[in-house]
């Protein structure tokens, strides 16, 4: 039961709460989206960690959508053997949670201490910002320790099928019975961490401003349509 | 052809005294709010002097504007790609501490503080972190008047540039304000920065606002803007600027700082100019033509050509007459004394100046006193032409020359209509060399001098026919309880034309 539970019910409710989330959000509390910046405060710690911390967290995505989201028979297909998938997961794994770790902890570290910058944190600056932390130290700790000393673990024939069950709504929970616990741990936090999305400034993550280099420079609106955007 | 409407303004430095009665009320109109402390949509800086934010004019610090590249317009902090791959850190951003770190009085103390041999103290509070603060060390208009002096003064970007060295002598020390709102630029590069789309300029009236529910706060308007007017709030994380006080110019009322200017420097107006041909205006190759490439893309509304093409844009005719009737034209098209604050920033800038006069450095006597004496005085004011022009006319001061000549020959023929005893402006070489008529003068005398609110503020109200596809007759029968008005279909069915 504990199964379904963490493996079934637990991901399909942070998900939703997600999603209705930022749905709310982006139609109801628009004005409140933003990428909170603290850079008009401080700038020396913010270059470093900022721009450590976010290029880590990309390809920290980038990896997890490797090893999680294409199958294990992808790579076959293509030829990579599970040898040499497992050194580069654990190096630019290792190196791009050595850098979401490293550059999280300037900015922790910038935001107890700055005088400007702590006034202004509030709650769920640090919730967001420790629960990512903790959250990439694990994701840190198995792909650079854990899978070098203890046993390089083959999530692609567990973790991944689970997790792209979820999305065909057939969820295979009992795939993630062996999993070791770290791993489970790791996992139940980043859905913990999804759920809070929509609450706290992480949101920003979904304000990608792709359409930037395609439009025209001058933005023209007419009063009427003020909310509608116009391209010149 | 592309025709739209700027509501533009021209402040006459000539006439400013520096009281700032501007920025106040422009503060308590819109930034008495936590976060907006710092922002000075308005503030008047005493040039020579670093301004506000320090040094705003350093575009190698601040990287703001566009420059030309390959004879390609681009913004000099770089374009889309440049920018996104920055988006985590802003390097060209300025901090709080080129602004100032904005702060308030323990005023409580003073109230009710015990009975004690010492009078009581309001210690200065810092409003970013609620500590105290021992020694503020810069703050608004610091640097007022020149204080600070030698150790300020050099700081001016402009004072870095000029040839001569200004020494702060005594004797040659001069200054003059500069009131700076939002230029609201034909083509602003805060709005070209933006990665989110959230600053535009409206079609209307040509004004540059920020959607504060697009805004995702990535900053690239703070330093993409030269002039350094888009600010960042703290408290909500948006963008906001000057708005040009469009509720009320919206209502034919003039902004709140040109309202309560006390000098009555200030004046507003349409301009019309041509859109399609503003890119084209700001990528003249020689920066000292940028002055002349965008007096090129304004209309004459007066062209009959013009009102058609205007018409045919859904410009209505209330907007034709007050474009007609516009003291901005005037001043910056037709007589050309009003000049554009660093055009060499080609964001093609929409708040222009007429440059002061300012004392003559050299005694003249008293039987020199005839109007083509005149013209060497104007090359010994004191305020320098090199400075002027840098500010103004990047760098040419040709441009200026002509502007304080016109000035200069307005004041002489004025004089001689109230006190007489000079020879006639009409032959003179002064009029001449100034390129103006004494007919023009006089109108430029009556706008600069005695025009009166409805002179100076020339502002038709918003254009509500355009606002929405009901149309205002809908709205005319419609209540603001929009849910029990009667449905839209019904109220055009009243109105619909037979055919």
């Amino acid at each position: 039961m504990t199964g379904i539970f963490w493996w079934v019910v637990f991901p399909y409710i942070t998900l939703a709460v997600m999603i209705v989330g930022l749905l709310y959000r982006f139609a109801f509390r628009q004005v409140s989206w933003t990428a909170p910046s603290t850079e008009i405060f401080e700038k020396k710690w913010l270059r470093v960690g900022s721009t450590v911390f976010h290029y880590g967290i990309i390809f920290a995505f980038i990896g997890h959508v490797m090893g999680v989201l294409i199958p294990r028979s992808v790579y076959h297909s293509l030829g990579v053997s599970d040898e040499t998938y497992h050194v580069f997961a654990i190096v630019g794994g290792g190196l791009a949670g050595l850098m979401v770790v490293g550059g999280l902890v300037l900015l922790l570290i910038r935001k107890m201490t700055n005088r400007r910058v702590r006034v202004h944190a509030g709650f769920g600056d640090y919730f967001a910002v420790i629960l990512v932390l903790i959250v990439a130290a694990m994701g840190t700790y198995m792909t650079l320790i854990y899978n070098t000393t203890v046993v390089a673990y083959e999530y692609r024939t567990t973790i991944g099928p689970w997790f792209r069950s979820l999305f065909t709504f057939n969820p295979q929970y009992h795939l993630m019975e062996t999993v070791p616990f770290l791993f489970q741990f790791h996992i139940v936090l980043a859905f913990l961490l999804f759920a809070s999305i929509p609450f706290t400034h992480l949101v920003h993550m979904f304000s990608l401003p792709a359409r930037y280099p395609a439009r025209a420079p001058q933005q023209y609106r007419s009063r009427a349509n003020y909310k509608k955007r116009e391209r010149t | 052809m592309r025709i739209k409407a700027q509501v533009a303004m021209v402040m006459n430095l000539d006439k400013c005294i520096g009281c700032h009665t501007c920025s106040v009320t422009c503060k308590n109109t819109w930034t008495n709010r936590p976060g907006t402390e710092y922002m000075w949509y308005n503030n008047v800086e005493t040039r020579p002097g670093p301004g506000y934010p320090k040094e705003w004019e350093d575009l190698k610090k601040f990287k703001g504007g566009w420059v030309l590249r390959n004879g390609k317009l681009t913004l000099r902090a770089g374009g889309p790609i440049t920018k996104l791959a920055n988006i985590f850190y802003n390097p060209n951003m300025a901090s709080l501490d080129s602004f100032y770190e904005p702060w308030t009085y323990d005023y409580d103390n003073l109230i009710h503080s015990p009975k004690s041999k010492h009078l009581p103290v309001g210690r200065p509070v810092s409003l970013i972190t609620g500590e105290f603060m021992d020694k503020p060390e810069w703050g608004p208009n610091w640097d007022d008047d020149l204080a600070g002096g030698s150790e300020i003064v050099p700081l001016d970007p402009n004072v870095k540039k000029l040839q001569e060295h200004i020494a702060m002598e005594y004797e040659k020390t001069f200054m003059m304000y500069l009131p700076r709102i939002c230029e609201h630029c034909l083509n602003p590069s805060c709005v070209a920065s933006c990665p989110s789309g959230a600053l535009y300029k409206r079609d209307e009236d040509g004004i540059v606002l920020v959607d504060q529910d697009a805004c995702r706060g990535w900053r690239f308007c703070m330093n993409g803007c030269p002039y350094h007017k888009v600010y960042y709030n703290w408290n909500t994380h948006k963008a906001e600027k000057c708005n040009f006080c469009y509720p009320r110019t919206e209502a034919g009322m003039a902004t709140i700082c040109s309202e309560t200017c006390v000098g009555r420097i200030r004046y507003i107006g349409v301009v019309f100019y041509d859109a399609d041909r503003v890119k084209e205006a700001a990528s003249v190759e020689d920066p000292q033509a940028l002055y002349e490439s965008q007096l090129s893309v304004f209309l004459d509304p007066s062209d009959p050509e013009v009102i058609k093409e205007a018409r045919k844009a859904g410009i209505n005719d209330s907007w034709i007459d007050a474009a007609q009737r516009s003291p901005i034209y005037k001043m910056a098209v037709k007589w050309k004394v009003a000049l554009p604050l660093h055009p060499e920033y080609r964001t093609l800038p929409m708040v222009w100046y007429v440059p002061p006069l300012s004392p003559i450095m050299n005694h003249i006597e008293e039987n020199d006193l005839q109007t083509d004496h005149y013209i060497p005085a104007v090359d010994q004011m004191r305020i320098p032409m090199e400075y002027l022009a840098s500010l103004l006319s990047a760098g040419d001061t040709s441009v200026i020359r002509r502007v304080l000549l016109k000035m200069t020959a307005m004041r002489v023929h004025m004089r001689n209509q109230a006190v007489g005893g000079m020879d006639e402006l009409r032959h003179s070489k002064l009029l001449e060399e100034a390129g103006i008529t004494v007919d023009e003068i006089e109108d430029m005398a009556r706008l600069f001098a005695v025009a009166k609110y409805n002179e100076r503020f020339v502002i038709p109200t918003g254009r509500r026919e355009m606002d929405g596809e009901e149309g205002l007759h809908y709205k005319q029968g419609a209540c603001s309880i929009e849910s029990i008005t009667p449905s839209s279909d019904f109220m055009s069915h009243l109105f619909a034309k037979e055919e």
